[in-house]
């Protein structure tokens, strides 16, 4: 055996703390070490060409990188080795620097770990044997979870490149929260104006096929090669046959009783309703909790919609569907929900109707809401009205939220505006702590608000905050401040994770961050990708963020989406399990045990046989096995055991 | 006895452990170097041959840590683990091994603090116990 082992430097990241020609030196006196040396970039052009060189001029059969995470290079090393003429497989890497360098200071301790991770590392190369690279064929179709703005803008990127896209909504239209807003900062844009033409977009192009009212529940299969169950839920309106005309929620027996959730619970609708005049699609459907008939099974002598529509599309006997869908790649834009007021009673949310959350003053504010734009309150105008930020956010005692959400401080900057244009009298004051105004042109529009009249007052974010109400009036406490008079206060709530994103990433398998949003693969360099391959993040499901940053981040999914769609075939990991014919005694252990259902029974034989491409290469089956007759490609039982023994070869306690 | 330093060999998967180990050592945590780790695909994988081997090479105490319930990449393997960590514990203490010579942890990619936490609390309880001199080959 030969092998070349090569010592990264990384600059000074490793050298600081480890003494990397020392450890180069020790290497090379390791038998089956053809060459040992250090450099100090080995990523690089200069370092990659040296391995290259080394391959071919000493016959290297395998090649040992001790540099970072193998979780960040092990690719990049596998392409320069294979280019050199050696099989991809045939390479190992130690981690010094995340596992050593960096997280020790003394240089002794350092050099001496770094050592032995080395040559366990040269002991487990020894074991590897050369692997095929497989390629599987790539179902040329992608799905988008959410139809806020993100899914909308990732479903149409993707289509636009030539690709079948599912849009699956789990509310009857498609819009989110976009659709909820009236005007946006920082350039005061009307929401719906700018949104509304894209969700027509949606249900115009031939490319994407939306299933909106619709969940998913079950996903199996692997990049490329995505099977997705999802559940149609029934409108008890046939979408074929309804044409949006809203003659039947004109005539419902329950108009204008249901709290429209819409419109925040501030308007209400009827048990058939369109959430919105603009939705999309534009399908009316019936609320199974509210309509007489499918509560009670009877509504006055017959169904006033039934009785009413013009195209007889009304059908109490609709059922759920399954529908069954085949896709290479899948983006989830699930976005957010806001921040449960109910453990901060100190705002008086609940139990004052003149304390709301921003979203319901984004209702109120719109011409298209609840009130026709007019901000009143129990049929007066407020005279004063106060903002309170960092609702549920930054929060370092709890219950809210550690993190900032980002959007508070402009939307609230924003919605003192609409006060200040549709009241001109009012007194306005904002409670802050720090007014984060990072983005494009956010603190030209902090600036002009302020010049506007409102009045920002700073406070120590944990001072108490309190809304209290006496002699029929209500107050805001605030330290340092004397009780501020409020006809309206409007909360800066914070934004969590939708409601369900839990169960969701279960469902999908992939993987919250500390604060409950989608994790991704790494935070700098692979911003929308998860780590499951094929699956990618757009908008507030990933984190809090305003629209200008849920278009780009969309853009970038959808790209990122597109790629296995576009070569056509996908890697697959040929490290999977093996079943030794000859131990193994069909005891079907192993059966159970695989998620993947990769290990077959052989009836005729006696035997069970692994599927390289359904096993997903995790080794449970091999540590279940009781005869020891499957081992897992790339991590043989025996190539562990020499790694273990050369980690632990020096030292010691003696 | 104060001088005794732990060796100790933990194996984690690649998802969840391996990559809050990482993220530990990104964010510049400091913790002593008595630790070697072996990085698996899924806490699954792990064998418990691996740990009676570890234990007779020469390490002290061993550590196995996956990703948290319900989160692992492979959906189940963790539980498997789990469970074949409660049997080794039993047979650790028939074979006259102190059964907290092996201990088992959820660390997630996000979680680089409870990482190095984990390994204090390791070597802490390690250097209690002392060398673990009644297994060793050598
Ligand atoms: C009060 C307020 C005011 C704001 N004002 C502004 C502003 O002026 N300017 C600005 O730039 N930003 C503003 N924002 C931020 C803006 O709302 C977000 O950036 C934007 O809505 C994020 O879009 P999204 O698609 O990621 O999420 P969402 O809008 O939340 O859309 C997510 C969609 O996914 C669907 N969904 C969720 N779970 C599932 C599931 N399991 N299956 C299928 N579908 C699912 C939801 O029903 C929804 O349609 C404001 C936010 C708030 C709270
Ligand atoms: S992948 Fe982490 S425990 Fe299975």
């Amino acid at each position: 055996m030969k092998i070349g082992v090569y010592i990264c430097e990384c600059g000074i990241n490793i050298s600081s703390t480890v003494d990397v020609s020392k450890v180069a030196k020790k290497i090379g006196k390791l038998s089956g070490v053809a060459v040992s040396r250090n450099y100090k970039y080995m990523c690089s052009d200069p370092g990659q060409e040296m391995i290259k060189k080394d391959i071919t001029a000493l016959g290297l059969d395998r090649v040992v990188v001790a540099s970072c995470s193998p979780r960040m290079h092990e690719p990049t090393f596998r392409n320069t080795v294979e280019e050199a003429g050696l099989n991809p497989y045939c390479f190992e890497m130690a981690n010094i620097r995340e596992h050593c360098s960096w997280i020790h200071h003394d240089r002794e301790k350092a050099t001496q770990k770094a050592y032995e991770l080395v040559s366990g590392s040269v002991a487990r190369a020894m074991g590897l044997e050369p692997l095929d690279r497989k390629e599987v064929g790539v179902t040329p179709a992608a799905m988008v979870v959410g139809g806020g703005i993100a899914g909308i803008q990732a479903a149409l990127s993707i289509a636009d490149e030539g690709f079948k896209v599912y849009l699956v909504e789990k509310e009857p239209t498609i819009g989110g929260r976009m659709a909820q807003l009236d005007k946006t900062f920082p350039t005061l844009d009307c929401s719906a104006c700018i949104l509304t033409p894209k969700m027509v977009d949606v249900s115009r192009h031939p490319n994407i096929e939306l299933l909106a009212y619709s969940e998913v529940t079950e996903i199996s299969g692997y990049i490329g090669n995505f099977t997705v169950k999802v559940n149609k839920k029934p409108r008890y309106v046939d979408e074929e046959k309804c044409i949006g005309c809203g003659v039947c929620a004109e005539h419902c027996r329950l108009k204008g009783t249901v709290p429209n959730e819409f419109d925040m619970n501030k308007g209400k609708r009827g048990a058939i309703y369109a959430p919105f005049p603009q939705s999309v699609p534009l399908k009316y459907t019936i609320d199974p909790e509210k309509c007489l008939m499918l509560t009670r099974g009877k509504c006055g002598k017959e169904p006033r919609c039934v009785e009413n529509c013009p195209r007889d599309a009304i059908d109490f006997k609709q059922k759920e569907s399954i529908v069954e869908l085949n896709v290479g790649t899948i983006v989830v834009a699930t976005g957010f929900d806001l921040f449960d007021l109910s453990v901060k009673p100190e705002y008086g949310y609940g139990k004052y109707d003149n304390v709301i959350t921003g979203l319901e003053f984004e209702r109120i504010v719109s011409a298209s809401g609840p009130t026709g734009g007019k901000v009143r309150l129990n049929g007066k105008y407020p005279k004063n009205v106060v903002f309170i930020q960092c609702v549920g956010s930054r929060d370092r005692k709890g219950p809210g939220n550690e993190y900032c959400s980002r959007v508070c401080c402009m939307y609230t900057a924003k919605q003192a505006h609409l006060v200040r244009e549709k009241l001109p009298d009012s007194h306005i004051t904002v409670y802050y702590t720090d007014v984060r105004a990072f983005g494009k042109g956010f603190e030209e529009f902090y600036n002009r608000i302020k010049k506007e009249g409102v009045t920002y007052r700073r406070r120590e974010l944990d001072d108490a905050i309190e809304v209290f109400q006496k002699d029929e009036k209500t107050y805001v406490k605030a330290k340092g401040y004397k009780d501020a008079e409020a006809d309206l206060v409007v909360l800066a709530v914070g934004l969590v994770p939708k409601s369900g994103s839990k169960e969701l990433a279960h469902v999908l398998n992939i993987q919250n961050s500390g604060d409950g949003f989608y994790l991704e693969a790494h935070p700098k360099l692979r911003p929308v990708d998860t780590m499951t391959d094929g699956l990618f993040l757009a908008g507030c499901c990933q984190s809090p963020k305003d629209i200008p940053d849920t278009v780009s981040q969309a853009n970038a999914a959808a790209s990122r989406a597109s790629i296995p769609l576009a070569r056509g075939k996908v890697e697959i990991n040929p490290a999977t399990s093996v079943v030794d014919e000859d131990l193994c005694v069909g005891c079907r252990t192993c059966e159970k045990i695989c998620s993947y259902s990769a290990l077959e029974y052989d009836e005729e034989r006696g035997i069970m046989k692994a599927n390289e491409v359904l096993c997903k290469g995790c080794g449970s089956c091999t540590a279940a096995c009781p005869s020891g007759a499957i081992s897992l490609r790339h991590y043989r039982d025996t190539g562990v055991m020499y790694q273990l023994e050369a980690l632990l070869r020096e030292g010691g306690t003696e | 006895m104060s001088s005794f330093e732990p060796r100790i060999v933990a194996f984690l998967c690649n998802w969840c452990s391996y990559a809050g180990a990482d993220l530990a050592g990104t964010s510049r945590i400091k913790y002593p170097p008595n630790v070697r780790t072996i990085r698996v695909m899924c806490s699954g994988r792990i064998n418990p041959m691996f740990i009676v081997n570890a234990l007779q090479e020469g390490a002290d105490g061993v550590l196995i840590s996956g990703c948290h319930p319900g989160d692992c990449h492979y959906s189940k393997g963790n539980y498997y683990a789990r469970r074949r960590y409660q049997v080794m514990k039993n047979i650790l203490e028939y074979i006259g091994i102190h059964p907290d010579r092996v201990r088992m942890s959820w660390v997630s990619a996000g979680e680089g603090q409870k990482f190095a936490d984990v390994i204090n609390e390791v070597i802490e309880g390690i250097k209690a116990l002392g060398p673990a001199e009644e297994i060793r080959r050598r």
